[in-house]
């Protein structure tokens, strides 16, 4: 059986209007490239930021300015935005048992998988780094970075999948001990807080590939004649890598540290696909939508958009001027 | 990436390799060669497993490891034909039509968030005054705001419009199309792909924008013919990147089309599906690897401009 023919005429017909949608933005814009490119003189440098600039500055301030101020706002408020409630809805943050789990899940993930992928990452760079047909490693270690984190979910299932051990499994990790001789493995998905860790390691999987191609193409920036320096004063091996190349490329290192960092920080499509958050999974970019969306509380939701804003803040600050400072010393 | 490090990283990325020189020689290269093909091995075993497991009967998935597949080979394409060609828009059978709202959300909230960029960025960079500098680094800081500060507000904004007092300055937007989705996706975009631009477009020859202007070309002109053309690579680069992330976005897609089958694409059914582990098994295997296709076609075939818009920056959201 072919698509049906009501859903193929349906799909065109969509795509069609989509189409259509960009085309005529598109000669819209063109239209107004036309006309205001007939402005002259005084008046041409006013109109020329008025078509360039104002759009992109509309919707910022619609989509990212007005909304941000508003959550902050919200998060003083009660459930339906109505009622002012001073600081509940942090205090209830701080104090509530289950979104204290929650904040403790967030800092577990911001330290481990970072710290890990950022190590492994670093191994795997200083081990291709001299060898033939690494681009091949380099894409397969790279490739889980431009699949979803939906699709990795749906990919860490199978192995993390548990069966009873009197049944056949189809779970990788199950198989993996049963062999090893570990007869009854837990339910690895809702044993905490192992559970944890076994969604970190999917998030540190996406990464490492990231943490690899950035950390190799700075090692490769490593001038031979520093390396050569090195190894006539009787650097070498571990040596040569500890107190040469790691210095050398200190300041790359940090930015993938943090950069890893804040990626974990909004971490949330993994929480929300493996578990929805329960088994004390849950972190706080999964809590927000959760407390949003499903308990209907955009007091409680606003305040821990506003915890993630702080905690993104620093971490983003900190690697502006690791980049300033290294933009310097070039 | 918080983006800073196009200027920074951009000249390590495109620095031509060295050929490795004797200094370099390696220490137990065997070793070291073991271990690497044993981590990249590693690395793609749990993305082979699926593979595997969506080419096997859905009663075969269910009841065996995909492993076993290798003892009896038991081959089908039932789960991507089901998967494909199995009910209509707003079903729940098969991910046909999932898959079209993906397209249908990429497109345009890949194509129009760039060129609102581009534009923003020529004149940030070229058509200066006084204040372009507060505007661009507002948009850069702009990247510290999570989206999750912003979707309460949005999708207030979306079903309401907005108003002041009883003026309606904004109107709602229509539920169940994609409009909230596209809108969203461009202003989230934006933000990085105006520094990122602005960048490469700001280091444009100062000699080439003068003559065009001697010329008695405007400023539209000049950021069409010269502009555009000149900055491909970086365009490329960025269109990649908004692509996959447009792509695999679920937080976007379930919060603004969430609940909405006639507009979720394929990230929000395949989660939703996921949730219900064993309930379509065989939609899960193969939809996930339908879900990826395009990404890693991507991936595969682009992958320069994708290891370079990497080094720029890569992390927003």
């Amino acid at each position: 059986m072919l698509v049906p023919a009501s859903t193929f005429s349906d799909s065109a017909a969509k795509l069609g209007n989509v189409l259509e949608v960009v085309a005529v933005f598109f000669a819209v814009l063109l239209l107004i490239f036309y006309v205001a490119g007939k402005a002259s003189g005084k008046l041409e440098k006013p109109i020329a930021i008025l078509v360039f600039l104002v759009p992109a500055v509309l919707l910022l301030l619609i989509g990212l300015i007005i909304p941000a101020i508003r959550t902050f706002y919200y998060s003083f408020y009660g459930a339906t935005s109505v009622k002012s409630v001073g600081f509940d809805n942090y205090k209830w943050a701080f104090t509530t048992p289950a979104i204290q789990t929650v904040l403790k899940n967030t800092l577990l993930w911001i330290i481990v998988a970072p710290v890990l992928a950022t190590a492994l990452g670093l191994t795997i760079a200083l081990m291709v780094d001299r060898m033939k047909h690494q681009a091949i490693v380099k894409s397969l270690i790279f490739m889980p970075m431009v699949i979803s984190f939906v699709g990795a979910s749906i990919i860490w299932n199978f192995v993390y999948n548990y069966r009873d051990s009197s049944q056949p499994q189809i779970g990788l990790l199950s198989k993996v001990v049963i062999t090893l001789g570990w007869k009854h493995p837990p339910n690895w998905i809702l044993s905490s807080p192992l559970n944890n860790f076994l969604l970190i390691v999917i998030m540190i999987w996406i990464q490492t590939g990231f943490a690899m191609v950035v950390l190799s193409a700075a090692l490769k920036s490593v001038p031979d004649e520093i390396i050569e320096a090195a190894r006539v004063d009787g650097a070498h091996g571990f040596r040569l890598f500890s107190s040469v190349q790691i210095p050398m490329i200190r300041s790359t290192l940090v930015v993938v540290l943090t950069t890893i960092m804040i990626a974990t920080l909004k971490v949330f499509d993994i929480v929300r696909t493996m578990t929805g958050g329960n088994f004390k999974t849950s972190v706080v970019a999964n809590e927000m939508y959760n407390q949003t969306f499903v308990q209907f509380n955009n007091g409680h939701g606003s305040a821990l958009a506003v915890i993630l804003f702080l905690g993104v803040t620093p971490l983003v600050a900190y690697n502006v001027i690791q980049l300033r400072k290294e933009r310097a010393t070039r | 990436m918080s983006a800073g490090a196009l200027s920074a990283d951009t000249a390590t990325a495109t620095a031509p390799e060295r050929p490795v020189k004797a200094v370099r020689k390696s220490l137990g290269r065997p070793l070291i060669t073991a271990a690497v093909v044993a981590l990249a091995v590693l690395w793609t075993i749990p993305t082979f497993g699926l593979l595997i497991s969506s080419l096997r009967p859905a009663r075969d998935v269910v009841n065996t490891g995909w492993w076993t597949f290798f003892g009896h080979p038991h081959f089908t394409l039932a789960n991507y034909h089901d998967v494909l060609f199995k009910s209509g828009f707003g079903g729940t059978g098969g991910l046909f039509p999932f898959l079209v709202n993906s397209l249908a959300i990429t497109i345009p909230g890949t194509l129009i968030p760039i060129t609102i960029a581009a534009m923003a960025a020529y004149s940030l960079a070229w058509v200066r005054f006084r204040g372009s500098d507060a505007i661009f680094f507002t948009v850069f800081a702009l990247q510290v705001v999570p989206l999750q500060m912003t979707l309460i507000p949005l999708l207030r904004l979306y079903t309401h419009g907005a108003h002041i007092g009883s003026v309606q300055i904004l109107p709602s937007l229509p539920k169940g199309t994609y409009y909230p989705v596209w809108i969203s996706h461009t202003m989230f975009g934006l933000p990085l792909a105006i520094f990122l631009l602005h960048n490469f477009i700001s280091r444009l020859p100062a000699d080439l924008m003068e003559a065009a202007k001697i010329d008695g070309a405007s400023h539209f002109r000049i950021f069409r013919t010269i502009v555009l053309p000149l900055s491909t690579p970086a365009l490329a680069s960025l269109a990649i990147f908004q692509f996959l992330w447009v792509w695999n976005d679920l937080l976007v897609a379930i919060t603004f089309a969430g609940g909405q089958n006639k507009v979720l694409p394929l990230t929000g059914r395949l989660a939703q599906l996921n949730g219900q582990f064993g309930a379509h098994p065989e939609l899960l295997t193969a939809g996930a690897f339908v879900s990826m296709l395009l990404p890693l076609v991507v991936f595969f075939s682009l992958q320069r401009y994708f290891v370079r818009g990497l080094l720029a920056g890569s992390v927003k959201g």
